[in-house]
């Protein structure tokens, strides 16, 4: 306890600022008291970390160790690390509130993250691995203009990168917040240097193994979590619909689909942000290089997309369960939330419904399951942006630095050098982002990101794989187009024009100037009209050396002969 | 990779067959996920009281929980088919173009 008093006095020296910082926070957020069970969990996850790093860092001398790993990473632990980098803190806590609230919606939520996975696997996970290095412009830039198309992929990339690091690091602020106990600040600055740490240190190497296990920690905590609720219920799944529909006041109308889809067109184009776009996340992609061979980056996508059904599934029934378990326990719901045992406002639960999960921690397994959980909850932002920073960081090293204004004509140790400093220079860029964005509605940029990331870099990635008559021109109009599309869209859709920039219409409330929440039903057309156009537009003699090396490309996408790192026998 | 080797690679018999199975086996996976997944959104959007329907009178279970459990369990198989076929077959394929090519 001891130990905790500097804390005590430091919280209290800055008291000051954090009760001007403190209506930020959304109404349901209050500041919970320090939570010394999950602070030392988190600790003991601290401290094995930083030991990870430490050892990673003794095996992180060259670029390859550094952006790759090595790419000694085997294709179960990469799957571990993908799922790891998609089961992110907004999906664990955000998709059981969505089920506690309305039920089947979550469901249909969470199938919409799931679906892009095949759609790796079939058209982008090996060819990468045999085409690429380090990031995925690697492949991008294949055939054609290094200056271009590595630019336009590293913005890109920045862009995705830098709106899910925002909505990341806020998100992290405010639950920690309320997990823990700790200022605001605080907590996003504890995320970004333990964050800088991992990845200055330890490289790929340290971020894989620290998603790797908080994939682990996370994948065990929700199961247990769900196999304990369920005991309430006998194991039956319809004892616990049953008994979920008895406790919430929308009844039956819980066990089908509600008011999330509200009408085809946002339906379909929500669904191919989500199914295209997890193909474009940087962070993602590059994990297809940890692998030693194609036959690696198969299995991961295999192993990631198992873990990551699995666990939807588990937040399904976490979310489901929690209807009937937390409402026997009126402290957790605020006066008239919770009426005879049923509850009214799924709004009201104290902490608003992104604590659901962490209620039912606490309701099936007392103080220490909770600080678990939490401690896992906090592991699990950790280990996601130190992925994203990771990503950014190669986009500005190794895209922009070496090939860009290099021109490729750098040395490694100074690549190195570059990189360890993007990802301070990324790490204080998030932690003043983090700060300067925590009274903003940051909800639409994790749907930004993805749109972005279907709309720009999924096009030009799939038609320089797939399409030899692609250019440089039509994939650098191509890939600007969606993602100029995609930002503009956005800021005209409801949530930017509307609820973030106060746009009022004749009613007071929050418009847009499109009815369209996501982009991408019309930005990814966009982007693949302009990459076709532009291209066959080109005549110029560039054009037709990049349309003839196109079939050397194509037999090394398809053999993996020549590939990267690749074994030889 | 040298000119020469590409050539040699393209003139293999196997590499025309490697390049064909594959592209017709991921194109129609691609497919069947678009139309699963699809299928089920427009489902949700046009006719959602479908997946309202209890599974069997009285119970309390709709029909939508186990079609939205298959959906998932299908994205998880279909990726499972791809790995199966192509750490088998298609790796052969591409050893057997490697070994004549040494």
């Amino acid at each position: 306890m001891k130990r905790l008093a500097p804390w005590g006095l430091l919280l209290a020296l800055l008291t000051p600022f954090v009760l001007v910082a403190a209506p930020a926070i959304t109404g349901a957020a209050q500041k919970q008291p320090l939570n010394v069970t999950a602070v030392i969990m988190f600790l003991v996850f601290v401290a094995a970390t930083l030991g990870i790093t430490y050892w990673a860092s003794k095996r992180t001398r060259t670029a390859r160790e550094f952006y790759t790993a090595g790419g000694g990473i085997t294709g179960f632990q990469n799957g571990l690390a993908i799922a790891g980098d998609y089961m992110s803190a907004a999906s664990f806590l955000g998709i059981s509130g969505l089920v506690f609230a309305s039920g089947y919606d979550g469901l249909i939520y969470s199938i919409g993250w799931l679906v892009g996975w095949p759609i790796i696997m079939f058209l982008i996970a090996e060819q990468i691995r045999n085409l690429g290095k380090f990031t995925f412009a690697d492949v991008t830039s294949y055939r054609f203009g290094q200056t271009q198309i590595r630019t336009m992929a590293a913005i890109s990339s920045l862009v995705v990168v830098a709106f899910y690091l925002i909505a990341q690091m806020v998100g992290a602020g405010t639950l920690i917040q309320l997990l823990f106990g700790l200022d605001y600040w605080l907590a996003v600055v504890i995320v970004g240097v333990l964050m800088m740490t991992y990845v200055i240190f330890g490289g790929m190497t340290a971020t894989t193994w620290v998603q790797i296990i908080k994939a682990t920690l996370l994948l065990a905590g929700a199961t247990f979590m769900a196999l304990a609720a369920l005991a309430h219920f006998g194991f039956s799944p319809e004892e616990m619909f049953r008994q979920a529909t008895e406790h919430n006041a929308k009844g039956l109308a819980i066990m089908g689909p509600g008011a999330l889809i509200k009408d085809p067109i946002n339906a379909i184009s929500l669904g191919l942000a989500l199914m295209f776009g997890t193909a474009g996340l940087p962070h993602i992609l590059m994990r297809f290089f940890t692998v030693p061979n194609a036959k690696e980056a198969r299995k991961s996508v295999f192993y990631a997309t198992g873990f990551i059904g699995y666990f939807y599934i588990l937040t399904f029934i976490i979310g489901f369960s929690a209807i009937t378990l937390l409402a026997q326990n009126p402290d957790f719901f605020k006066p008239d939330a919770l009426v005879n045992g049923v509850v009214q406002n799924p709004a009201g639960l104290i902490g608003g419904t992104n604590m659901v999960a962490i209620k039912l921690a606490e309701a099936v397994g007392g103080n220490l399951f909770l600080g678990f959980i939490s401690a896992v909850a906090f592991a699990t932002i950790l280990a996601v942006v130190s992925g994203l920073t990771l990503a950014g960081a190669s986009a500005i090293s190794h895209d922009l630095y070496a090939s860009v204004i290099a021109k490729g004509r750098v040395n490694e140790a100074t690549e190195l050098k570059v990189s360890r400093y993007a990802t301070f220079g990324l790490g204080i860029v998030a932690i003043g982002l983090g700060i300067a964005f925590q009274k903003q509605n940051v909800a639409f940029m994790v749907g930004l990101a993805f749109a972005i990331a279907a709309s720009a870099n999924f096009p030009v990635l799939v038609a320089s794989i797939f399409w030899g008559r692609m250019t440089t021109r039509g994939a650098f109009i191509g890939g600007f187009a969606g993602l100029i599309t995609a930002l503009v869209l956005t800021i005209m859709s409801k949530a930017v024009w509307g609820d973030t920039l106060g746009n009022l219409g004749a009613d007071g409330k929050p418009v847009g100037l499109i009815g369209l929440d996501n982009p991408a039903i019309i930005s990814i057309p966009v982007a693949f009209i302009c990459i076709w156009l532009f291209s066959r537009l080109d005549n110029s003699d560039r054009a037709k050396s990049e349309i003839a090396m196109f079939e050397a490309q194509k037999v090394r996408c398809e053999t993996g002969i020549g590939a990267e790192g690749a074994s030889g026998h | 990779m040298t000119t020469d080797s590409v050539e040699a690679i393209k003139r293999h018999p196997l590499y025309g067959e490697l390049v064909c199975k594959r592209k017709f086996f991921s194109y129609n996976l691609t497919l069947l996920m678009l139309a699963i997944y699809f299928g089920f959104i427009l489902t949700v959007a046009f006719n959602k009281q479908v997946l309202a329907i209890p599974l069997s009178p009285g119970s309390v279970t709709t029909v939508g929980i186990p079609v939205g459990i298959a959906v998932i369990v299908s994205a998880f198989v279909l990726t499972g088919i791809y790995v199966y076929r192509a750490n088998g077959e298609f790796d052969r394929l591409t050893k057997a173009i490697r070994e004549d090519l040494q």
